[in-house]
C-alpha cells in the first residue's frame, strides 16, 4: 500500500480521499513520516526541511477536511513564509529560532482549503541563491543525484517533492526560485503573475519581484494548487484579484497556440553557455509541440541578455532595505556585549548573515548610494521598462514564450559557489519574465546524459521547459504545459524512493 | 573597481561590521559583478521611463477603522531583550 500511495499525484490522492479508498489522517501520517525519517537522517538524507510537524501538530480535524477542495493533502512550505508558533528562519542564522505571532495569507488561504501544514523547507539564506548550498542549515541535495544541488532557492521544497517526501510544496520566485530549482529536480513549478498571490507574511527578499507559487509532481496539481492561493488580500496592497478562476487543465493538443522561441533565448550566441543535453532535449521538445498543433514562431526579445544585470542591481537594492529591519531589536539573532546601539547593529548583521546575502546587502546599498544611483538603479529601472516592452510587442505575435529553464542540469556541490556570477547564470533564462512580473512555469521534458554516470542508473539528470504568458495568462498556460506534459509522459518515479 | 575603502564606506551605510578577512574578498567579488552590470551603460536609454513595479498602484486608500492589533506580550515575545513595556537596547551613546 506505501508505495501505492507514494505513486498518488495529490490530485490522485484528493480523489482517493472523497472515494473513501484513503484516510485523509493516513495520507498525513506517510508523509509525515517519510518528512520526519529524511530530517531525522542528518547527513545520511536529503535535508529538505527544517521543521516537520508532529502527531500533535498535524493535520487538525482531518475528518473535516475532506469537504473541503484540496482534502486534507498536506503542504510543505519555504522556510520564509511566516508560520504562527512555528520556525520561520528564511534559511538564516540571524532568524534562528524566530517564531512568528502570524500565519501568511497564502499559506493561511491553502490550510483553509484543506491542505495542512506538513513541514518547513530548506532554502538559501533570504532567497537569494540558485543552490540551497547559502543556507544556514546546510545544504540541501538533489534526489536525482546526492552529489549534486536541487537549485534554489527554494531547493527544499522541489527536492521534497521530486523525492515524494511531500505530495505539493509552496516556494517563492524572485528572479527564478520556483521554475530553477523545479527544473533542476524533475518536477513542475510555477511562477504567477505578479500580484495574483498575497506576499503578506512572505519574509521579503525583493518586494516587487518575489512571488509565492507552487511546486508539483505534475500540472494539474500545480493547477488545484495555485486555484486556492490567488486574490486580492487587504493586507498586501500590491495583490490584485485574479480575473478569473483557475481551470483543472485538460487540453491534450495545441491546435491554433503560436509558440514563440525567442532568437536570444536560444543559446546561441547569447553569452550563457547551454548544455548540449539541455539544447537538446528541449529543440525535441518544440518538434513535439508542432506535432501537437502549435505553430512555432521565431520571435525576438532584444533586451533579454540584458535582464540579469539589471535583476542585479534591482533585487539587490530592494534587499539592502528590506533587509534593514534585521537589527537585533524585536526578533532574532542579538550580537552579545555591545558597546553601543551601532555597535549592537553591526555586529548582530555581521555575526546573523551569511557571505551571499552580504554580498548582496553591499551591492544594493552601493547602488542605491549618493553619486551611483543614476549609473545603477535609475538605468536598470529603464531596462526593466525596456524588457516589459519587448514582451508586450512578442505577444502582439504569439500566444506563450518557450524557453530551457535553465542553461544547465543539476550542478555539483561546490562547483559554482567560488564564482558568484557563475552562478547568477543560472537564472538566465527565468529573470526576464520576473522583471516583467508575467507568468511562467517550468515542467520536466527530458534527461540529459552529458553528465557520464549521473541520475538514477545513469540515466541522466532532468531538463525543464520554460512557457512564460501575457500577465494573467495561467489558466492558458497551465493547458498547453498539460497537453505538452502527456506528450512527454516524464517519468518522475525514479527520483522517489 | 572597488577599493577597501569603499567597501567600509559602502559597509557603515549598511550597518555591517566586516572582519577584516572579509573586506579584500567582498572587493574583489563586488567588483567582478559591477564589471558585468556595467553592461547596461551600452544601451541607449534616454527617454525610457523607469519601472519601479509593474503593478500600477496610486494610493491604495482604506476607510480608517480602529483593529485590534498584536497584544503587547506577543509584540515582545521573541525580542532578545525586553525591558518594562518595550524593547530594551544598548544606549545609542557609549
Amino acid at each position: 500500500m506505501s508505495r501505492e500511495i507514494l505513486e498518488l499525484s495529490a490530485a490522485q490522492a484528493i480523489g482517493a480521499i472523497e472515494a473513501r479508498e484513503l484516510g485523509a489522517e493516513e495520507l498525513f501520517d506517510f508523509y509525515r513520516e517519510r518528512a520526519q525519517r529524511d530530517a531525522a537522517a542528518n547527513g545520511e538524507g536529503l535535508n529538505c526541511f527544517t521543521w516537520v510537524a508532529d502527531e500533535s501538530t498535524g493535520s487538525d480535524e482531518p475528518g473535516m477536511a475532506v469537504a473541503r477542495p484540496l482534502a486534507g493533502v498536506p503542504l510543505a512550505v519555504k522556510d520564509l513564509f511566516c508560520t504562527r508558533d512555528v520556525p520561520s528562519q528564511s534559511g538564516s542564522r540571524i532568524l534562528e529560532g524566530y517564531l512568528p505571532p502570524y500565519t501568511a495569507t497564502a499559506v493561511e488561504r491553502l490550510a483553509s482549503a484543506g491542505a495542512p501544514l506538513l513541514a518547513k523547507t530548506n532554502q538559501d539564506e533570504f532567497a537569494m541563491g540558485s543552490s540551497t548550498e547559502n543556507s544556514a542549515f546546510g545544504p540541501t541535495l538533489n534526489p536525482w543525484d546526492r552529489t549534486r544541488v536541487p537549485g534554489g532557492s527554494s531547493g527544499g521544497s522541489a527536492a521534497a517533492v521530486a523525492a515524494g517526501l511531500a505530495p505539493w510544496a509552496l516556494g517563492t520566485d524572485t528572479g527564478g526560485s520556483i521554475r530553477q530549482p523545479a527544473s533542476l529536480c524533475g518536477i513542475v513549478g510555477l511562477k504567477p503573475t505578479y500580484g495574483s498571490v498575497s506576499r503578506y507574511g512572505m519574509i521579503a527578499f525583493a518586494s516587487s519581484l518575489d512571488q509565492a507559487g507552487p511546486l508539483t509532481r505534475d500540472v494539474t496539481d500545480a493547477a488545484l494548487l495555485l486555484g486556492q492561493m490567488v486574490g486580492r488580500d487587504a493586507c498586501d496592497a500590491t495583490s490584485l484579484e485574479f480575473p478569473e478562476s483557475i481551470a483543472t487543465p485538460s487540453a491534450e493538443r495545441l491546435d491554433g497556440v503560436r509558440l514563440g522561441v525567442p532568437r536570444e533565448l536560444r543559446g546561441d550566441g547569447s553569452d550563457v553557455g547551454i548544455e548540449p543535453g539541455v539544447r537538446e532535449a528541449f529543440e525535441r521538445t518544440l518538434v513535439l509541440a508542432e506535432e501537437l498543433g502549435a505553430t512555432l514562431v521565431e520571435i525576438e526579445l532584444p533586451h533579454a541578455p540584458h535582464a540579469l544585470s539589471a535583476y542585479y542591481v534591482l533585487a539587490p537594492s530592494e534587499a539592502s532595505s528590506n533587509l534593514a529591519r534585521f537589527d537585533g531589536v524585536r526578533y532574532g539573532l542579538r550580537a552579545a556585549d555591545a558597546t553601543d546601539l551601532l555597535d549592537m547593529y553591526t555586529r548582530t548583521r555581521r555575526d546573523g548573515f551569511g557571505p551571499e546575502v552580504k554580498r548582496r546587502i553591499m551591492l544594493g546599498t552601493y547602488a542605491l548610494s549618493s553619486g551611483y544611483y543614476d549609473a545603477y538603479y535609475a538605468s536598470a529601472q529603464r531596462v526593466r521598462t525596456k524588457i516589459a516592452e519587448d514582451f508586450r510587442t512578442a505577444y502582439e505575435q504569439v500566444d506563450l514564450i518557450a524557453t530551457p529553464t535553465a542553461p544547465g542540469v543539476a550542478f555539483g556541490l561546490g562547483e559554482k559557489t567560488a564564482d558568484p556570477w557563475a552562478m547568477y547564470l543560472s537564472d538566465y533564462f527565468t529573470v526576464p519574465m520576473s522583471l516583467a512580473g508575467i507568468p511562467a512555469i517550468s515542467i520536466p521534458c527530458g534527461l540529459s546524459t552529458d553528465h557520464a554516470g549521473a541520475g538514477p542508473g545513469g540515466a541522466g539528470l532532468p531538463v525543464g521547459l520554460q512557457i512564460a504568458g501575457p500577465a494573467f495568462s495561467e489558466n492558458r498556460l497551465l493547458d498547453v504545459a498539460h497537453a505538452l506534459e502527456r506528450a512527454l509522459g516524464f517519468d518522475g518515479s525514479r527520483a522517489r524512493a | 573597481m572597488i577599493d577597501r575603502d569603499e567597501v567600509l564606506h559602502v559597509a557603515r551605510l549598511a550597518r555591517l561590521a566586516l572582519s577584516e578577512e572579509e573586506i579584500a574578498p567582498m572587493a574583489r567579488e563586488l567588483s567582478a559583478v559591477l564589471d558585468h552590470i556595467a553592461k547596461i551603460g551600452e544601451l541607449s536609454l534616454e527617454n525610457v521611463a523607469p519601472t519601479s513595479h509593474v503593478v500600477e498602484l496610486s494610493g491604495a486608500l482604506r476607510p480608517d477603522e480602529p483593529r485590534p492589533c498584536l497584544p503587547r506580550e506577543v509584540a515582545l515575545a521573541q525580542a532578545p531583550a525586553v525591558g518594562g513595556d518595550g524593547f530594551l537596547v544598548p544606549s545609542p551613546q557609549a
